[in-house]
């Protein structure tokens, strides 16, 4: 039996760990919840930097086209069409090539070459994104604009689509905007639909291939469909990171507030015209500027969590 | 009849297992025309002045203010947010990791990794920027700190994401053994749990440089620049990544040079940094396999 007076200390001891314990919880919690209020500040203030544009006028703001900061007139419409336009044009190109890729590093490539290959496109996704748009501005520009005038005696020729490629060869525009993006954002989705295609189980596989399926067949008809959900997670991801990409298409966009039918013409993005104009902005020039970004928050946020719902659906599957 | 159709079959594999090899190549490609690129500018116009020299003598000038001020700005940012980073990730697998709270900011936590950079930076503008202009009337607006906020957002969610995985690589049996020696908790979590993934923290801040180290957009209306040399937080600060945008939106090809020059340094640092946590992550993967 222990003496008497050792039997209050220990219970003073257990006290103090318990009041120390709840203080660390308490300390890690708060930390955990400046995760929350960091998204969640980022909507309020960008909603109240932007109130005198969003709430005067909200729908003018969301309809028109116009943007001039001598008149104090904006609308939002010009930027969210070049935002959305690059987007889908780095979409268009990125998924085929990101899933080329992941095909070819989990199905086809020898084992030796999978690791230094992959690691090489993933530092893709490492160089900085104001690099994208100096080699942009510099080097792929010009590029562009040679091959331009091909494209519009090609493909400007065809019916329907001829449209997307008319116009002046200027190198600069929504298409190389749209290219430089796919390159950005091509290595998120190839590296989600790698990892993602690394779950299929093997026993699927090997009894296709024993069926006398071809590689393909294997991929395009058990691992894609086995992985679907994430695939489009990871797409949806590649598109919350376009869609807010400043720097790479800030330099190539051209910054003109239009609207035009073909992908060769300069346009503007929402996150270019708030890098461009911000600091030269004054009254509501910068709360039109501050709303946009709140309308780009709430755009990426919701792509975003769409993008998230759909790979932690694989997640579960897999029994996490 | 059978014959052709298998035919057809291989024809569509290996025209699909060509582009695929294709696919692959044109990513390589993309990703060597950047490097050479910035290889070949950015060692042409390195030179001792690009040191020595402040931003103020333009192309007579180098880039010496901005590498101190994206040094100072990159470790103000990584003194914020790696605690509060390392701290969170750590509620997120000890406390709250089967909970309704803990997968919720799990979740946001994710969404915040690739929230839009410029947005964080018009955060950091109406909540830090604007507030310290109306207390101060404007004699402090821009500044290297605002900058460094701005950053920390972003690094914050790298180092949360995976401290987060890395606490949950640990076995749990190293939890139940140092709770069943009646340990205190905060003790098993501080100086057992978060020594045993040391390596795997590390790595998440090192990723997180990684990360800001290259941020152009948040630093713009935040720390703004300044053409001359600064080592006061409150100070407008300059910034590697927002010299090189202002020299490449110049005219003057002698100012293009010097912006390749930083360019290079940035690239480096960055790949560097990125090869070495892979060296880190990988080592720390055999522990624990």
């Amino acid at each position: 039996m222990p003496a008497a007076d050792t039997i209050p200390s220990s219970d003073q001891r257990s006290r103090t760990d318990a009041r120390h314990d709840a203080w660390f919880r308490g300390l890690l919690k708060f930390c955990a919840l400046l995760v929350l209020a960091a998204l969640l500040g980022a909507a309020l203030s960008t909603l109240w930097g932007g109130r005198e544009v969003l709430f005067k006028d909200g729908f003018h703001f969301l309809a028109s086209d116009a943007w001039n900061p001598v008149s104090d007139d904006y609308g939002a419409l010009a930027p969210i069409f070049g935002t959305l336009v690059t987007s889908l044009i780095a979409l268009v190109l990125a998924v085929p090539v990101s899933f080329g890729i992941a095909l070819f590093l989990t199905e086809i490539a020898p084992t030796w070459l999978r690791g230094p290959v992959a690691t090489a496109i993933e530092l893709l996704a490492s160089i900085p994104s104001i690099i994208y748009g100096m080699w942009g501005l510099f080097v792929f520009v010009p590029f562009m604009a040679s091959i331009e005038p091909m494209l519009s005696d090609t493909l400007g020729k065809l019916p329907l689509v001829g449209k997307l490629f008319e116009g002046p060869p200027l190198g600069l525009g929504l298409l190389t905007a749209g290219i430089v993006l796919a390159v950005m954002i091509l290595p998120f989705i190839c590296s989600v639909m790698r990892e993602v295609f690394q779950t299929v189980p093997v026993r699927l596989k090997e009894s296709s291939y024993a069926l006398g399926s071809t590689t393909w067949e294997v991929v395009w008809d058990i691992v894609l469909p086995y992985t679907r959900s994430a695939v489009i997670g990871g797409i949806f991801l590649g598109l919350g990171r376009a869609l807010g990409e400043t720097m790479a298409v800030t330099f190539v966009l051209g910054n003109a507030y239009s609207i035009t039918s073909s992908l060769l013409m300069p346009g503007t993005s929402i996150s270019s015209s708030i890098a461009n104009e911000f600091n030269e902005a004054v009254g509501t020039h910068r709360s039109a500027l501050i709303a946009l970004g709140f309308l780009l928050f709430v755009v990426t946020f919701v792509v975003l969590l769409i993008a998230r719902l759909m790979l932690r659906r694989l997640a579960r599957k897999e029994g996490h | 009849m059978s014959s052709s159709v298998y035919l057809r079959r291989r024809i569509v594999n290996v025209i699909a297992l060509t582009l695929s090899g294709l696919a692959t190549l044109l990513g390589l490609v993309f990703l060597a025309w950047i490097l050479w690129v910035t290889l070949k500018n950015g060692f042409g116009a390195i030179g001792p002045r690009l040191f020595t020299k402040i931003t103020a003598y333009a192309d007579q000038g180098g880039l010496s203010n901005a590498i101190v001020g994206s040094l100072i700005m990159d470790l103000m940012a990584l003194l914020i947010c790696a605690p509060i980073g390392v701290l969170a990730g750590t509620f997120l697998a000890e406390y709250a990791n089967r909970t309704r709270l803990g997968a919720t900011i799990r979740f946001l936590n994710d969404i915040l990794l690739s929230a839009p950079s410029i947005v964080l930076g018009l955060f950091v503008y109406v909540i830090v920027v604007l507030p310290m202009s109306k207390l101060t009337h404007g004699a402090v607006s821009f500044s290297g700190f605002a900058g460094a906020i701005a950053l920390a957002l972003i690094g914050l969610p790298v180092i949360v994401r995976t401290t987060d995985e890395m606490l949950q690589l640990v076995p749990g049996t190293l939890r139940e053994a140092t709770l069943s020696l009646g340990i205190p908790q905060w003790k098993s979590t501080v100086q057992v749990l978060m020594r045993a993934a040391t390596s795997g923290i590390v790595t998440g801040v090192l990723l997180a440089l990684a990360r800001l180290a290259g941020e152009t957009a948040p630093l713009l209306f935040t720390a703004f620049g300044n053409n001359f040399m600064t080592v006061h937080p409150l100070d407008k600060m300059e910034s590697l990544p927002v010299a090189i945008y202002q020299y490449t939106n110049d005219p003057s090809p002698d100012l293009h040079a010097i912006a390749w020059a930083g360019a290079l340094l940035i690239t480096l640092f960055v790949l560097a940094l990125s090869l070495l946590t892979r060296l880190l992550f990988t080592r720390h993967k055999v522990r624990y396999d």
